[in-house]
């Protein structure tokens, strides 16, 4: 066991491949953290889609989220790259394929997730809001949902956990992420033990912190 | 101030309103009762449209339900409505509780809101538990600040479901203090209760419904005293006798 192997291509394995600055168009964290945000926005209005009354809306809310569950996240990344070139006559970068992919296809769990949550506050707490006279989109924003993300937390941290480890996927594409940039390392170095180690161990590390960061947003959100 | 004009509603084949009329004037207070199913509850929430009738027509404030150009939202504003299970935001203070709607609803400046707010504690009789969370305090704590968050509309009726059922018996009287001062104060109030006393001692005028029917009403003397239907007989002498 020889961890210098780490410490000589230290700088590579967490600025390119955790953080995304170096040559190469990757990093972890730099389609992560945009994915996650951005994939919950679209979520939100996935899930509020899928309660709607209207069959309007509500049918294809539900078609986008049996499609896009349905279908491996390797496949969505392949697919934007190919086709998107076709259809728009533009060929977007690598990281615009990749984050694309990412919040089109992580906006049909979340959206479940958003749905559920909504559906878990109790129904009265809708018939108070509006029998004061609040609009559906009041009560949906200072009643509903404030409930309903706090009851959410649990399952949106696994799902942001499962997010954050999903760009090694778009690396088919070329990404270089943390998982992509340790087998740049170990094709040159050969040490498969020490560089996969090191990588678990970050990973582990960002995700234990996503749930310490949960328990406590959790612990913070429960009134008194 | 509310008029039902032949009101039908149905659950699916469920008929639980049936051929419904009545009118209530405006300062008056009355007690709906009758066993449970036989519709009362659906009659008070038809009121602010909060279930929908299949036919008839309500009239509230001189305002028509049915009118497709109605604004409900703003009619909703001037009726009040206590449930049976409180149903506080337990993600917000007393105080943002009874906020919410004047502030979003009626855009008041905060101050104001908070003045009203804090007189309105004093009125059902809890100043001090204006930063509390609804968790923390008892359940006739906080039917009294659902009252509150009512009343911070000042709305023109005040309608009640149940709001004593899910009381503990030694909670139950401090509810029907603030309920009985607010009806001295001439609140025109639709009461759904089992609380015969309050009834008795309150009421103008006292309605007995089963399966989805008026059956009886009357002042509360005459109800209580001589009822003429037989249901109604049976019915108070179940609820009475303990």
């Amino acid at each position: 066991m020889d961890f210098s192997v780490v410490v000589r291509n230290l700088d590579f394995l967490i600025l390119q491949g955790l953080l995304g600055f170096g040559n190469f168009v990757g990093g972890t964290l730099r389609l992560a953290i945009p994915a996650i945000v951005l994939g919950f926005v679209l979520g939100i209005f996935v899930g509020l889609g899928r309660l709607a009354r209207s069959p309007w809306i509500r049918i294809p809310a539900t078609v986008y989220v049996e499609f896009f569950r349905g279908v491996p996240l390797v496949m969505v990344i392949f697919w934007f790259w190919f086709i998107i070139p076709v259809l728009l006559r533009v060929a977007l970068p690598e990281y615009g394929v990749a984050l694309t992919a990412f919040v089109v296809f992580e906006a049909a769990y979340l959206g479940e997730i958003v749905r559920a949550g909504i559906q878990s506050v109790p129904r009265g707490q809708m018939e108070a809001a509006t029998a004061t006279g609040l609009t559906q989109t009041q009560t949906m924003l200072y009643v509903i949902l404030p409930q309903a993300l706090r009851n959410m937390i649990p399952a949106l941290v696994t799902q942001f956990i499962v997010l954050f480890k999903d760009p090694s996927l778009a690396s088919i594409i070329g990404y270089v992420d943390l998982t992509k940039a340790a087998q740049i390392v170990n094709n040159r170095e050969i040490r498969p033990f020490e560089l996969y180690l090191f990588i678990a161990v970050v990973y582990w590390l960002c995700t234990y912190s996503m749930s310490l960061y949960a328990r406590y947003l959790e612990k913070r959100l429960t009134p008194a | 101030m509310v008029e039902f004009q032949r009101v039908n509603k149905w659950y699916g084949s469920l008929h639980v309103l049936r051929e419904i009329s009545l009118r209530i004037e405006q300062g008056e207070v009355v007690v709906v009762c009758g066993p449970s199913g036989s519709g009362k509850s659906t009659l008070i929430r038809c009121v602010n449209g909060l279930e929908p009738i299949q036919s008839g027509e309500i009239v509230v404030g001189g305002k028509r339900l049915s009118d497709p150009s109605l604004d409900m939202t703003a009619l909703r504003a001037e009726i009040g409505f206590v449930f049976q299970q409180f149903n506080l935001y337990p993600h917000l203070s007393v105080m943002e509780n009874i906020v919410l709607a004047p502030l979003k609803v009626k855009k008041a400046p905060r101050p104001e809101a908070e003045k009203i707010a804090r007189r309105l504690l004093e009125r059902v009789g809890i100043p001090d538990k204006a930063s509390a969370y609804p968790a923390n305090l008892s359940g006739g704590q906080q039917q009294r600040v659902a009252i509150a968050r009512a009343l911070a509309m000042q709305p023109k009726i005040m309608l009640f479901d149940e709001p004593t059922s899910a009381l503990d018996p030694e909670m139950i009287s401090e509810v029907l203090e603030v309920m009985t001062d607010l009806a001295k104060d001439g609140m025109t109030m639709v009461v759904v209760t089992h609380e015969m006393g309050f009834a008795r001692r309150v009421a103008h005028r006292v309605l007995f419904m089963d399966e989805g029917q008026i059956v009886e009403e009357g002042d509360p003397q005459r109800f209580f005293d001589s009822p003429a239907s037989p249901r109604t007989k049976q019915f108070l002498s179940k609820i009475l006798s303990h």
